[in-house]
């Protein structure tokens, strides 16, 4: 199987400037073309193990990203996200690319991947059940998640659960997990072993940096996993750890209000949403010290918390 | 050759014989033209969607999800626009995709649209948009100059926006501006505006309006990023329609009457040529008379025949962005008179503020 990694750096820029790198991802092809040389090496880096599929094919997503032309080539360049010729979003300095890349490849999917219920949480498998973690940013979701991976747990996705909607399964999409700010440098601490994107700094959301997904998680992306729990996580400095059973009406609510694609779905939508909460014990979490939750989470996916 | 989009509109059958390439480009095509809930009617019409190899059927498959949340969405503001508008004593008179789609007319199958047309007469304005502000629509361009274009010289009130729902809603109260040099009346267009049967409070213009209103807001308008789209309409409208007796015979009469040949020659000059629609040879000959010269024409066929393939890298030439250009120039010209269109692309260009800019 061709991998990005065993493409040369040669070889991959000439891919992506020219008729375009074709990278799976999950369940998805995306075609990405690109010709901002920054955005490259995240790419190799961040990347490396997933498949390369040949030129020719159908694809899902066709992304662009191009260096500004003219004047602003050479002060103040931007980067400009093209998804088949339209142009969504306004463009952002340069030094974003990669973080822009990571947001509108998740944005072809929740704007279009009706097929799915797509939950914005992450999840991780152990043991085969998954747990979903719903989340607004700032709860530590993916500062746990990023924990959770260097041991031994599968990552499905840090961004988007996606449930299918035929059958309730969540399918992966191990992407790059999005840490911010502070989040950085604690898990540089716990995880000397992760590879990480290089920081890019005044992004909307404060300071930016991707962790590599784990090879392991990659390797079984086409594997799906049955949802066990729903853990909604809450960070709060010297807080003592608590788990709180919620309610099965309130979770429903609580994940609905955190799905992107619930309103499109209808009544779709409905049934598969609470396909998912009868399939899952619901609870809050608080907790201030990332060796406590991990061990909590241990004994939560055999079902003994 | 013309475009893959096309090919498969005029004869779906097409699909059979592509690879995934052509699936890829087929899907392309028709997102960019905003057709692609079309492309999933015409394939399930036609007995073909389960022949669709699994990735592109999955992409369909979204599609029909997406399609039927916007007409959920839609029918529910119709209905929150009528209890608006309840109590004025106007019919609701809906134009274009909304009409087709409470219609239950085969144009409004896999047809989406972002804002709810209406029409309602000029007199009653003020009171139709202080009943729309009562119930959440604000006017969306605040910039005195947008709001001078608007009121005195379109034929429209800015667009409104629902505060909370963020759907717009544009109220028209003729179907071409207050400047341009011909002004279909009205007071016709809703003399005979027809009730939508079992929707007693909603109406549409009649079958022939509806083909003329089409007509004029593609050919007489200077943006065609959804130019097929449009020409779809028109070939969904005249096949849909022209089964009906007396409709053909009626048409050129009364484009005639409400000064809208030209636009009519047009549709009836491009539907057939893009995408094969058939209409009856009495019926040219009747519209004959409405084109331009020869030079004028020759021009035309050129402009169109560019301007009216899908907003797409893989149907565009060396020529399309200066059609595209071309035409928007004369979609300008056609809607004020030259000193007036003049002051306002001045305007436009060096006055408006950027943030203006963008939201107009």
């Amino acid at each position: 199987m061709l991998t990005v990694g065993s493409l040369s750096r040669a070889e991959l820029a000439a891919r992506l400037s020219g008729d375009g790198l074709v990278l799976r991802t999950g369940p998805f092809i995306n075609r990405i073309r690109s010709d901002v040389a920054p955005l490259i090496d995240s790419v190799a880096l961040m990347y490396a193990d997933y498949p390369v599929e040949p030129v020719g094919g159908f694809v899902d997503f066709h992304l662009e990203l191009r260096r500004s032309g003219g004047l602003r080539r050479w002060y103040k360049s931007q980067v400009h996200f093209a998804y088949d010729g339209t142009t969504p979003f306004q463009p952002l300095p340069l030094a974003q690319a990669y973080p822009m890349l990571e947001w509108t490849m998740n944005w072809c999917v929740s704007h279009r991947a009706h097929g799915y219920l797509i939950v914005h949480a992450a999840v991780l498998e152990k043991h085969g059940r998954a747990i979903i973690l719903p989340a607004p940013p700032g709860s530590g979701k993916s500062t746990l998640t990023a924990a959770l991976l260097g041991h031994g747990w599968r990552l499905l996705s840090d961004e988007m659960t996606l449930v299918r909607l035929d059958d309730g399964v969540v399918v992966p999409l191990p992407r790059p997990v999005s840490l911010k700010n502070t989040s950085i440098d604690i898990i540089r601490a716990f995880r000397p072993d992760a590879v990480l994107s290089r920081p890019v700094e005044e992004t909307t959301k404060g300071t930016i940096a991707h962790l590599k997904a784990p090879g392991a998680s990659i390797a079984r992306a086409l594997e799906p996993a049955r949802p066990a729990c729903i853990v909604f996580p809450r960070w709060e400095a010297g807080a003592a750890i608590a788990l709180e059973p919620l309610p099965k009406a309130r979770a429903f609510m609580q994940v609905a209000d955190n799905c992107f694609n619930y309103q499109v779905l209808g009544a779709r939508g409905f049934t598969a949403l609470g396909g998912l909460i009868d399939a899952s014990d619901a609870y809050t979490f608080r907790y201030s010290s990332l060796p406590e939750a991990m061990a909590l989470f241990e004994r939560l996916v055999l079902g003994d918390a | 050759m013309m475009p893959l989009l096309i090919r498969v509109l005029r004869d779906p059958g097409t699909v059979q014989g592509l690879d995934d390439a052509g699936w890829d480009l087929l899907l392309r095509q028709a997102d960019a033209a905003n057709l692609d809930a079309y492309l999933l009617v015409l394939l399930e019409d036609a007995g073909l969607l389960d022949a669709v190899p699994a990735a592109p059927r999955a992409h369909l498959e979204w599609t029909r999800v997406g399609a039927a949340a916007h007409a959920r969405a839609a029918r529910y503001e119709v209905r929150q626009i009528g209890r608006a508008l309840d109590g004025l004593g106007l019919p609701l008179i809906l134009l274009k995709g909304a009409a087709y789609a409470m219609a239950g007319l085969d144009a409004g199958r896999g047809r989406l649209f972002s804002d709810i047309d209406i029409l309602v007469p000029k007199a009653r304005l003020p009171e139709v948009e202080a009943a729309l502000m009562m119930h959440g629509w604000i006017t969306t361009h605040h910039d005195a100059y947008d709001q001078r274009y608007y009121r005195e010289w379109m034929h429209e009130l800015p667009p409104m926006q629902h505060a909370r729902r963020g759907n717009s809603i544009d109220v028209h109260h003729a179907i071409l501006p207050e400047t341009a040099p011909v002004r279909p009346d009205p007071a016709r267009l809703c003399a005979s505006a027809r009730p939508i049967p079992g929707e007693p409070h909603l109406a549409t213009l009649s079958p022939a309006d509806m083909v003329l209103h089409s007509a004029v807001h593609l050919f007489f308008d200077g943006e065609f990023d959804k130019g097929l789209r449009d020409l779809v309409d028109l070939h969904r409208l005249l096949t849909q329609f022209g089964q009906a007796p007396g409709f053909w015979e009626a048409l050129p009469a009364r484009a005639r009457e409400l000064e809208l040949g030209r636009p009519l020659f047009y549709a009836l000059r491009y539907c057939p040529r893009l995408l094969g629609t058939v209409v009856p040879p009495a019926v040219q000959a009747a519209v004959a008379s409405e084109g331009p010269n020869a030079a004028l024409l020759w021009l035309m066929d050129r402009l169109f025949a560019r301007a009216l393939l899908p907003l797409h890298a893989s149907c565009a030439d060396a020529a399309s962005g200066a059609a595209r250009f071309a035409l928007y120039v004369r979609g300008n010209w056609l809607r004020m008179p030259p000193l007036l269109l003049a002051r306002h692309l001045f305007h436009k260009a060096f006055l408006s503020g950027k943030s203006d800019t963008q939201a107009a």
